[in-house]
């Protein structure tokens, strides 16, 4: 479960205040808005790369407002993904593994699975330079849930993408959600996306953000 | 009533001019090739001055070779402790805003523009400065049994004063090009501030750091004027090639100070090779 409290931020070119909004567990929340309102300043707060002036965030009922983002599980997906560009692909899938101290064995288990979860698996020797934006794409969503994150941010992951890839990430997501059941928010201006995908659509509109459970109106 | 396609006053006007580009590419490689050509023939005139009897001679005296000796060992330390200023110093000022960082980013430009000569001076009177009765070099020298003064540590301090701040400039721009973001997608991942730049942001910056490196040991190669008054110029004991040219100048053995000029220009486009090869773009 991901919950803001009254979070305010203050980030000199704009300011938003009084931001309060949940996803339940499971969940695929979707929050929309225009472009310049905001959206990726409430994910690095969510994920503790930005201290809100106040308010606070709890992650599964646990407040961590003032945790580092090393400690918060947050898998994080910024919009120009910012894959490592000396690191291959694999490199990417056990970053966050090897970090951990986990055993070699189990570190190879987790990358072959999320390599065949996300249809990488011919990449993984692969250099990063020369993906498409697609594969680009697939290896930051891996990177990210590598370490089975309690939670997972998406900050516009398909607005690059052409119409046939965007389809097809689409249904990863939709794949991704139900083999892992992960708690997502997702960030986007297109409503199209936000109708295929969203559990939880919310909108943030002149600084308030208003919510709409799509499980229960459906 | 139709009006004119817009192309039809201008197409009025349709002929050839004859305006040539020569005069253009004249001014433009004229000035290029004349300063090309000064560098040319600076080391033309060099190079037939001397004779390679009298460069061996030169670098068979033993004062030159200790010279030689210690311009490596000097030029090194200073280099390598610019790079690892310049990495630490540069990746600060690249990622954090805080306050007086302006004031530290025109500090590092001092060494640059300060006249060699007193920058020498000022080390010299730093090292000597009682403060309340305590002198730096007193106490270097009596209790931790390190004189700088006039000895080979001040070559390196003065090399590294000066060295340093082109590896500072030169990080900075380095880290300047790396996008911040993966080192903080690095942090969601379970890593440190400090994981995140020795995993993610180092890697990324190799050239740079080489580049910086071999930027340094080039300017402690040239350096003369603070390495003159804060190490002296004394043989076999703080003599580098630069002083050495300036030696052998001043005692009238020509002959000596070309080679070892020579010698200098040997280094120095040796570095500048290096320094195409591994930094392109970065450099130019």
């Amino acid at each position: 479960m991901i919950e803001l409290r009254d979070i305010a931020i203050n980030a000199g070119e704009f300011s938003l205040s009084g931001i309060s909004f949940r996803v339940e567990t499971g969940h695929f929340a979707v929050l929309m808005g225009r472009t310049g309102r905001g959206k990726t300043t409430l994910l690095e707060v969510i994920c503790g790369l930005r201290m809100p002036s106040s308010g606070s965030v709890l992650i599964h009922g646990k407040d961590v407002t003032r945790w580092s983002p090393a400690d918060r599980q947050i898998g994080y997906v910024p919009q120009d993904l910012a894959l490592f560009p000396m690191t291959n692909v694999a490199g990417h899938l056990e970053f966050a593994l090897v970090r951990r101290r986990l055993p070699r064995r189990q570190i190879n288990e987790r990358v072959s699975e999320l390599a065949q979860l996300l249809g990488i698996e011919h990449l993984l020797k692969r250099s990063v330079k020369g993906l498409s934006g697609g594969e680009a794409q697939r290896v930051a969503i891996g990177r990210a849930l590598s370490f089975k994150p309690h939670v997972l941010l998406l900050d516009e992951p398909l607005s690059a993408l052409d119409d046939a890839t965007r389809n097809d990430m689409q249904t990863l997501l939709r794949t991704v959600k139900e083999n892992t059941g992960v708690t997502t928010l997702h960030v986007t201006h297109n409503r199209a996306e936000a109708d295929v995908l969203a559990d939880t659509l919310l909108t943030l509109n002149d600084g308030v953000v208003s919510s709409q459970d799509r499980t229960k109106v459906e | 009533m139709s009006a004119s396609p817009p192309s039809a006053d201008l197409g009025r006007d349709f002929r050839r001019r004859h305006r040539s580009d020569a005069p253009f590419f004249l001014i433009m490689g004229g000035l290029s090739a004349g300063y090309v050509l000064l560098i040319v023939l600076l080391i033309a005139a060099d190079l037939m001055f001397t004779s390679v009897a009298e460069f061996t001679a030169a670098l068979a005296k033993p004062e030159i070779q200790q010279a030689i000796y210690l311009t490596l060992l000097t030029c090194t330390l200073a280099a390598i402790a610019s790079q690892w200023v310049g990495v630490a110093m540069g990746y600060v000022l690249s990622r954090y805003r805080f306050p007086g960082r302006w004031l530290v980013d025109t500090l590092i430009d001092i060494p640059i523009v300060l006249p060699p000569l007193v920058l020498g001076l000022s080390l010299l009177i730093l090292f000597h400065l009682p403060i309340g009765g305590w002198v730096l070099e007193d106490w270097l020298r009596d209790d931790v049994n390190f004189p700088v003064t006039y000895c080979w540590p001040a070559v390196v301090l003065a090399q590294f004063s000066v060295s340093c701040a082109f590896a500072v400039r030169t990080m900075r721009v380095t880290f300047d090009q790396i996008n911040p973001r993966a080192e903080e997608v690095a942090r969601t991942l379970g890593c440190s501030r400090g994981q995140a730049f020795f995993h993610v942001a180092l890697p990324q910056a190799w050239r740079g750091v080489v580049a910086a490196t071999t930027i340094a040991w080039a300017r402690a190669l040239g350096e003369f004027g603070p390495i003159l008054v804060f190490a002296g110029a004394t043989r076999m004991k703080t003599e580098v090639l630069s002083t050495t040219v300036f030696l052998e100048l001043s005692i009238g053995n020509l002959d000596a100070a070309v080679a070892v000029s020579l010698l200098m220009v040997a280094m120095a486009v040796v570095v500048l090779m290096f320094l195409r090869f591994v930094g392109a773009g970065l450099t130019s």
